[in-house]
């Protein structure tokens, strides 16, 4: 078995079959195990397959360029899919048409607020700059929040992983903070879902009800699209940027 | 791009553009939908390889992983305890026009 493993490891060395190999198997298996456990946030797929991808490479150490030569050719695609996030955008909007107002309001200030508060947070308990303007796109969906880090100058790969384990702990801790805070009403719980959570709670979103789903696939639409032209004058007014 | 003097990712130039384009169809094309749909579908496969490049990161994150992680789970409450009270706000204050 190993000598096996060590002949696969040969043969794949600085092929960029390994890389995107390794990452359409070890995704499917983790989608398969997500789903295998009733879509828990905290086995996301996403999680899953960075961590044991990582811990694979560093096994068989093999470096990152190595893997990324693979690992490219489907980190490629962020950009078209980016583009196709106006699909959902839109047909979310026809739906809801007459609370564009409250929701473009509370879309920008939510976003806001989740930027401020994670860097004063991190600054506060002693991260460095990088890691702050890393943290400030967090709550928007990964593909936009990659492309608006890559331009305020934070760490691309830092903020990949924050926006999922926001996204998780979103949530998760979502229906508890809306059971705390006395709110029934499936759109209000929607934005506040889609704003902090992207993706991840609004698939969580659909799980408990079509209209919080909805509102919330309408929120982190607003938020991806909106986020590229307000975080950076904000960071600008903070004195960050 | 530059937008009054701020970075903006192109891939967000085209995300505005091509929502602009879809609103002025009555009925937008159909391989439109398909490839968007084909993209998004398989969205969070996307975010891997970006995810792994973490693992150059281990001294950063070694040394502020309380911070990153208290931060994050943190603003993530905050986030969405004033984002639901603002939205509720505002739907109070405009009496509930309730047309969906």
């Amino acid at each position: 078995m190993n000598e096996l493993i060590q002949s696969a490891v040969v043969l794949f060395h600085g092929n960029p079959l390994l890389g995107l190999v390794l990452t359409l198997l070890v995704f499917y298996l983790a989608q398969a195990m997500y789903h295998k456990f009733n879509a828990t946030p905290l086995l996301h797929p996403v999680l899953l397959s960075i961590v044991v991808i990582i811990g694979l490479l560093l096994l068989l150490e093999i470096d990152y360029s190595t893997y990324m030569s693979g690992g490219q050719l489907i980190h490629f695609f962020l950009g078209p899919a980016t583009v196709a996030l106006a699909w959902p955008l839109h047909q979310n909007f026809k739906a809801i048409k007459a609370m564009w107002l409250p929701v473009l309001v509370a879309v920008i200030a939510g976003v806001l607020v989740a930027a401020t508060s994670a860097i004063y947070l991190a600054r506060w308990l002693g991260a460095d700059v990088v890691t702050q303007l890393s943290l400030a796109p967090k709550s928007v969906t990964t593909p936009v929040a990659i492309a608006v880090v890559e331009k305020i100058g934070g760490l691309p790969a830092l903020t990949a992983g924050f926006v999922i384990v926001t996204g998780v702990v979103g949530a998760m801790l979502g229906s508890l903070v809306f059971k705390w805070m006395g709110i029934d009403d499936q759109k209000v719980k929607g934005i506040a879902m889609g704003v902090s959570a992207h993706g991840v709670g609004t698939a969580r979103a659909w799980q408990i009800n079509q209209t919080m789903g909805a509102y919330a696939g309408l929120a982190m639409g607003v938020a991806a699209l909106l986020i590229a032209f307000i975080l950076p004058p904000w960071l600008q007014l903070l004195g960050l940027w | 791009m530059y937008w009054s003097g701020w970075p903006i990712p192109g891939s967000v130039i085209g995300m505005l553009l091509l929502l602009l384009s879809l609103m002025l169809f009555n009925k937008p094309p159909k391989p439109i939908k398909h490839s968007a749909e084909f993209l998004l579908r398989h969205l969070s496969l996307l975010f891997v390889p970006a995810g792994v490049g973490m693992m150059l990161l281990f001294d950063l994150i070694a040394d502020q992983w309380v911070a990153m992680l208290l931060s994050l789970v943190l603003s993530t409450v905050i986030s969405l305890a004033f984002t639901a009270w603002l939205m509720q706000f505002i739907l109070k204050f405009m009496g509930r026009p309730d047309h969906e």
